[in-house]
C-alpha cells in the first residue's frame, strides 16, 4: 500500500500538500461555527449569571446587601463568619442536613439495590405493575403524604401517639418516599446496561445466582450505585418542604430551611449578604460533586429518563 | 407404587402459568422486592389512604353546647370539604379578581405549569440543538448546565428574591430604577418572577435529557435527508423532533408533574399566604399548619387527582413511555399481535360462514 501511495505524494510540492490537508471552510461553515459558539456562550451565560450574582452578593460588606455593583467594592468575606454566628446557627443546620441526607441515601441504597436488581434481571408476572407503582410513587405530591405524617408525628392519632417532631427520623422517613423510587429507578437502568451474560458465565462457573450478584454484578455496578447515591443525596439535600414541617426547632433545622429563615441583626432588614453566603455554602458541596462526576451524573440523569 | 402415583399426578399438578414469560423467578423477585415495596407501602401507600380518609373529616371547632368545653377530635363530614368551594367559598382577591381560594390556587398552579413547561421545553430543545452541534467546549457547557440543576430550589428562590428586589439588579438592568417594578409585591409581576426563576432552573435539565435523545439519532438519517434535499426546517420537524420525541415526552412529563406540586419557589420568593402566587401545595400546607387537617387533606387530594389525570393524559395521548422496559414492551407487543391474529382469524372464519350461507341462499 505504501509503495503505491508514496509516488503520488512525491509528485506534490509541500505547498500543495498543505492546501490539500487544510479543511475547506466556506462562508456557511463559518456562519455555523459562529452561531454555535454564540449559542454555547448563551447557554453558559444563562446558567451562570444568576449564580454569579449570588456569589458576588455574598462577597459584599454586610451593610451593602442591596448594592447593585457588578463587582463588589470592596470585596469582603464578612458575611461568611456571619452565617455561622450564634444567631444563625448554620453549622448545626449543615450537620442536620448531612445526617438526614446521608442516612436517607444509605437506607435507599440498602433497600433499593436488591429491588432494582430484581426489576432489571428477573422475569415475573407483576413486573409492569411494580415498575408503575415505583414511577407513580415518585410523582406523588409531597403535600398529600405530608399531612397524615404530620398528624402522626405530632401525636394527633390516639392509636399511635408518636411524638417525633424535631427528631431526625421524622424527616428521614418521609424523605424515603421520594428517595427510594428515585434510587430504584436509576439502579434499574444501570443494572439493565450490564450484559446478562456476565451472570450466566458466573453461574456456569459454579456460582449461585446470589453469588453471581454479589461477586460479579455488584463490583461492576459500583459506578452506577455511586452515581445513584450522589443523585439521591442531592435530591434529599435540596429537599425543603419535609424539613420545614418536621424539623422546626432551632437546633434541628436543615440548611435549606435555616437559610430561608435568616433574620437580620437590625430586625426588619433582610440580611441578603448572609443569606447569599449561606446559599453559596449550601450549594458548594453539590457543585463540587457535580464538577467531579459530571459525566456520571449526566449519565445517571438521562438513564433514569431516557432509554 | 410411589413412582406410578407421581407419574399419574404430575400432569394435573402443573399449573398453567398466567404469564408465559415468567419462568419461575417470581418467588426470588418477590423476596428481593419485598423490602422496597414494604417501605413504599409504609411511607407512601398508607399516608395516601390516610389522606383520603382525612379528607372526609373535619376537626370539631367551637364549644360543645352541653358541656361548655372546647370540642376536640374530628367528625365525619362527607364531601363537605370539597363542596364548600361552592357552598361556603372563602373569597380571596388574587390577580384574577375575587374567587374561592382553592380555585385561585388551582388557576395559579395550572398557569405556572403550562407557561413554565412550554417555555422550558422550547428553551431546553434549543439548548440541546446547540450542544449537539458543539465543536468544542462541551465540557464547560455541560458543567454550567448542571449548576442550575444542582442549586437547591429554596436557594434559587432567595437568590431570585434578591435579584427581583425593588432596589435589585433586575430593575437596574431593565432601566427602571426611577419607576421600579414591584416584582415581589404579590401581583402579576410576582407570577412572572416565579416563572422566570423556574424556567431558569429547569430548562437546562430538559436540554440535558433532550441532548441524550438527540445523540441516539444515527448520522445516516441526516445524511439521507441531505441527499434528498431536505431543508433545515424540514430536517428538524420531520427527523429530529419525531426521533427525539420519546425522550422529550418523558422529560416534559416529569417536569409537568414537578411543576404541578411547586412549593419552594412561591414560599421562598414571595412568601406564604400571597394569593397571586399561591399554588395548591402552598395552600394545602397552610391549611395543615392551621390544623384544618380535613380541608388540607381535601385540597391535597385535589392536587393528587389533578396530577394523576395529567400523567394519564400524557401516557394515553402523547404515548409517554415512562416505564421503558424493553422486555415488557416486547411482551405487550406480542400480546397485541396475538390479539390481532385472533381477531383476524375470527373474522376470516366468520366471512367464510357468511359466504356459505349466502351461497346456499342464492341456490
Amino acid at each position: 500500500m505504501t509503495q503505491v501511495a508514496t509516488p503520488v505524494i512525491a509528485h506534490l510540492t509541500p505547498e500543495e500538500l498543505a492546501a490539500l490537508n487544510k479543511p475547506r471552510h466556506d462562508g456557511k461553515w463559518w456562519l455555523g461555527k459562529i452561531a454555535s459558539t454564540l449559542g454555547m456562550a448563551f447557554i453558559v451565560i444563562y446558567c451562570l449569571v444568576p449564580f454569579y450574582w449570588m456569589i458576588i452578593s455574598s462577597l459584599r460588606l454586610p451593610t451593602m446587601g442591596l448594592s447593585n455593583d457588578y463587582w463588589p467594592n470592596p470585596i469582603s468575606f464578612e458575611n461568611y463568619p456571619g452565617v455561622f454566628s450564634a444567631q444563625n446557627n448554620f453549622l448545626r443546620a449543615i450537620i442536620n442536613s448531612v445526617v438526614v441526607s446521608v442516612t436517607t441515601t444509605v437506607l435507599t441504597l440498602v433497600f433499593g439495590i436488591i429491588g432494582a436488581y430484581a426489576l432489571a434481571r428477573l422475569r415475573f408476572a407483576a413486573k409492569g405493575f411494580v415498575l408503575a407503582i415505583i414511577i407513580g410513587a415518585s410523582m406523588f405530591p409531597g403535600i398529600t403524604l405530608l399531612l397524615p405524617l404530620f398528624k402522626l408525628f405530632t401525636g394527633a392519632y390516639d392509636w399511635m401517639p408518636l411524638h417525633w417532631l424535631n427528631q431526625y427520623q421524622a424527616a428521614i422517613i418521609p424523605s424515603l418516599s421520594f428517595g427510594l423510587p428515585l434510587c430504584v429507578w436509576n439502579l434499574t437502568a444501570f443494572f439493565r446496561q450490564l450484559p446478562v451474560e456476565l451472570e450466566q458465565a458466573a453461574m456456569v462457573d459454579g456460582c449461585t445466582p446470589g453469588e453471581a450478584f454479589r461477586k460479579v454484578i455488584l463490583p461492576l455496578a459500583a459506578p452506577g450505585v455511586f452515581t445513584t447515591a450522589i443523585l439521591t443525596f442531592i435530591a434529599v439535600w435540596n429537599e425543603f418542604m419535609i424539613s420545614l414541617t418536621f424539623l422546626q426547632a432551632r437546633d434541628m433545622k436543615t440548611a435549606t430551611v435555616a437559610l430561608s429563615q435568616f433574620t437580620g441583626t437590625l430586625g426588619f432588614n433582610t440580611p441578603f449578604g448572609s443569606i447569599m453566603a449561606a446559599g453559596v455554602i449550601t450549594t458548594i458541596p453539590l457543585l463540587i460533586l457535580v464538577l467531579f462526576f459530571q459525566r456520571r451524573i449526566v449519565a445517571g440523569l438521562t438513564a433514569g429518563g431516557v432509554k | 407404587m410411589a413412582v406410578t402415583t407421581a407419574e399419574r399426578t404430575a400432569p394435573t399438578t402443573i399449573k398453567r402459568k398466567k404469564n408465559a414469560f415468567s419462568d419461575g423467578q417470581g418467588a426470588l423477585a418477590a423476596m428481593l422486592l419485598a423490602p422496597t415495596l414494604l417501605v413504599m407501602f409504609f411511607v407512601t401507600g398508607i399516608p395516601i389512604v390516610m389522606s383520603i380518609v382525612e379528607a372526609f373529616y373535619r376537626a370539631k371547632g367551637g364549644v360543645d353546647p352541653n358541656t361548655g368545653l372546647v370540642q376536640t377530635g374530628s367528625s365525619f363530614v362527607g364531601l363537605q370539604n370539597f363542596t364548600d368551594i361552592f357552598a361556603h367559598p372563602s373569597i380571596v382577591v388574587g390577580v384574577y379578581g375575587s374567587m374561592d381560594r382553592l380555585i385561585n390556587a388551582f388557576i395559579n398552579t395550572t398557569l405556572f405549569t403550562v407557561v413554565c413547561v412550554v417555555l422550558e421545553t422550547i428553551l431546553g430543545v434549543a439548548m440541546a440543538l446547540i450542544m449537539a452541534r458543539a465543536f468544542r467546549g462541551r465540557g464547560l457547557v455541560r458543567a454550567s448546565i448542571l449548576v442550575p440543576w444542582a442549586i437547591p430550589t429554596i436557594v434559587s428562590a432567595v437568590m431570585w428574591k434578591l435579584i427581583f428586589n425593588t432596589d435589585g439588579v433586575a430593575n437596574k438592568v431593565l432601566g427602571l430604577t426611577n419607576s421600579p417594578i414591584l416584582w415581589l409585591g404579590d401581583n402579576r409581576y410576582s407570577q412572572m418572577a416565579i416563572i422566570i426563576a423556574d424556567v431558569w432552573k429547569t430548562a437546562p435539565f430538559i436540554g440535558l435529557l433532550t441532548l441524550a435523545g438527540l445523540q441516539t439519532i444515527p448520522a445516516e438519517v441526516y445524511e439521507a435527508a441531505k441527499v434528498d434535499g431536505a431543508s433545515a426546517w424540514q430536517t428538524f420537524t420531520r427527523i429530529t423532533l419525531p426521533m427525539v420525541k420519546p425522550a422529550l415526552v418523558v422529560a416534559v412529563l416529569f417536569r409537568t408533574l414537578d411543576t404541578l406540586r411547586m412549593f419552594d419557589l412561591p414560599w421562598g420568593m414571595i412568601g406564604p399566604g400571597k394569593y397571586s402566587v399561591e399554588t395548591l401545595s402552598v395552600f394545602a400546607y397552610l391549611e395543615m399548619n392551621a390544623t384544618r387537617y380535613g380541608q388540607a387533606a381535601a385540597y391535597s387530594i385535589v392536587l393528587f387527582l389533578y396530577i394523576v389525570l395529567v400523567a394519564f393524559l400524557f401516557v394515553k395521548l402523547l404515548g409517554a413511555d415512562v416505564v421503558g422496559d424493553e422486555e415488557l414492551k416486547a411482551i405487550n407487543a406480542q400480546r397485541k399481535r396475538m390479539r390481532e391474529l385472533h381477531r383476524k382469524q375470527a373474522k376470516a372464519s366468520a366471512s367464510v360462514r357468511t359466504n356459505i350461507t349466502s351461497g346456499s341462499a342464492a341456490s
